[in-house]
């Protein structure tokens, strides 16, 4: 059984991201202006300044751009081995998320490979974590 | 010699793990020793630079503040900086030169002291209070489990591994070079008490691919001071000044996982851009090792060799060794004589250049080099010159 994840602070910028797994939804900022991203979410857009920001589903696939094998329990009864991976979502240029990779073996990982969002509750956050697409 | 800065003085207190004397006490042993390396007394200094400052939350990670030197040690202090937001530790350095370049100080004493083994022993005094939650950026990696920095830095180093096709064994030569290193440095004995060998590597446990336990740092008590002094003032110091040829910085965004490549790559470029010198000019280079794969993104950021190339320019280790083209991490590097956090490498650089490193002098005569310092978003390198 593993130890509870660290559990974030929710704020104005971060809420949309934590909580948007309870609808099935992996939240982006992006503006209504310019049409970029922003992530890690803000209140406003790091492109182009616009206010006109909202929060917004992404397609919640993506694919491995690097990865590491984690053999360190970092706390108490953590299980290891498991994969550390950044993931480089579909569709939204220039934003990568670090984040586990589920329900494979850790041999089984590799870069390149594609991935799609799987939400685990704890409390009111739902981690977005990846697992692969077969 | 007006607006030129020079480093005219060197410390560093006793480095250990778990030391009982006060970091305070640590960090006034060094700048003593600094002083007297210098030939300067303290009515003389005039400014008080650090990174990070005093950690009030988190004391075991920076136990003093520039104030605290300010107080007890009667400095009449014209300028003064502590902070976290700079591009790395040795900016506080690069910082103190533009003060004394422009004429704002005349000697200032930079320092960089660390408790964070003998913090670790001392919980309620030295280490963080528990909280619920993460916020800032660390809420972008530890709820997966990335809490500490070897798995940010192990995502770019496996990358080279995918990529380019590093193996655990060319990896293996930072950590051996540095213990070998270690070894003849009076002030590494806490820290390595024997040379690392690649048999003895390769078995070790792994900490997140492709880096083992001796890729990290080892959390260690020190204190390492740097004097910074002005052109127009060298004529009052006693020992060899050692001039800041250029320095360079960057942070491009402040996040470990949303940078494509690390800082090292923005800062290694700028750093030639202000000065003739150029990497075939550089006799020793004491690179940040907190974790071994950082060397090598300085080596290719620094132009040293091209991306990508800076595994195969350590493979086999005698390129970096003392006796080689290119000798890296003298002294040990953190990864051979604890985690001082930066400032030893500027430490090192200086001693080296002025042929005072004793049974680690590497050979000939010494003129240039480069100390450098941070990690993934954050990145500060400076070219020392003995011209």
């Amino acid at each position: 059984m593993n130890p509870p994840r660290p559990k974030p602070k929710l704020d104005a910028e971060n809420r949309a991201f934590w909580t948007g797994g309870a609808e099935g939804k992996l939240n982006i900022v992006k503006c209504n202006d310019c049409g970029q991203y922003t992530h890690p979410p803000r209140i406003l857009c790091r492109h182009c300044q616009s206010e006109n920001i909202a929060a917004e589903a992404v397609a919640g696939t993506g694919v491995i751009d690097t990865m590491t094998v984690n053999h360190q329990p970092w706390a108490q009864g953590l299980e290891v081995p498991f994969v550390i991976a950044r993931v480089a979502l579909d569709g939204v240029p220039g934003v990568y998320l670090t984040t586990n990779i589920v329900n494979s073996p850790v041999e089984e990982v590799n870069f390149g490979d594609k991935v799609r969002v799987t939400f685990e509750q704890q409390d009111e956050i739902f981690y977005p974590l990846f697992e692969k697409v077969s | 010699m007006a607006r030129e800065a020079y480093i005219t003085g060197v410390g560093q207190s006793e480095v250990g793990v778990r030391l009982p004397r006060h970091p305070l006490l640590l960090t006034v042993d060094a700048v003593k020793q600094a002083l007297d390396d210098a030939g300067l007394t303290l009515d003389q200094i005039d400014g008080v630079f650090s990174f990070p400052g005093k950690a009030a939350g988190y004391l075991a990670f920076s136990p003093v503040g520039t104030d605290d030197l300010i107080e007890v040690l009667g400095i009449k202090s014209k300028w003064q900086m502590g902070a976290m937001e700079q591009p790395a530790q040795l900016s506080a350095i690069a910082m103190a030169a533009w003060a004394v370049k422009e004429g704002i100080c005349r000697h200032v004493i930079c320092f960089r002291t660390v408790y964070e083994a003998g913090g670790m022993a001392n919980p309620a005094e030295y280490m963080p209070l528990r909280h619920d939650t993460v916020s800032g950026s660390s809420q972008w990696t530890s709820p997966f489990w990335a809490t500490s920095a070897a798995c940010w830095v192990a995502q770019y180093a496996s990358r080279h591994v995918h990529k380019y096709g590093m193996t655990r064994e060319q990896l293996a030569q930072i950590a051996i070079n540095g213990s070998k290193n270690a070894m003849l440095n009076p002030n590494a004995r806490a820290i390595t008490k024997e040379e690392l060998t690649l048999d003895k590597y390769m078995s070790a446990r792994l900490i997140s691919t492709p880096l083992c336990l001796y890729d990290c740092d080892r959390f260690s008590d020190a204190s390492t001071v740097i004097i910074v002094s002005a052109g127009d003032a060298i004529d009052e110091v006693k020992a060899t000044p050692i001039r800041i040829a250029a320095t360079s910085g960057s942070v491009d965004r402040y996040s470990w996982d949303q940078v494509e490549w690390s800082a090292a790559y923005d800062a290694g470029p700028d750093l030639w851009k202000s000065t003739d010198y150029r990497p075939k000019d550089v006799d020793t280079v004491q690179f940040y090792d907190g974790f071994a794969f950082l060397p090598i993104t300085w080596l290719e950021g620094l132009g040293f060799v091209e991306k990508g190339e800076g595994h195969k320019f350590i493979e086999g280790g005698h390129r970096i060794a003392r006796d080689g083209e290119l000798p890296l991490n003298t002294a040990g590097g953190q990864l051979g004589a604890g985690r001082l956090h930066g400032f030893g490498f500027a430490h090192e650089a200086v001693t080296q250049l002025r042929g005072k490193a004793g049974e680690r002098q590497i050979p000939g005569d010494p003129k240039v080099a480069v100390a450098t310092s941070g990690g993934g978003p954050m990145a500060a390198a400076l070219l020392l010159a003995k011209d």
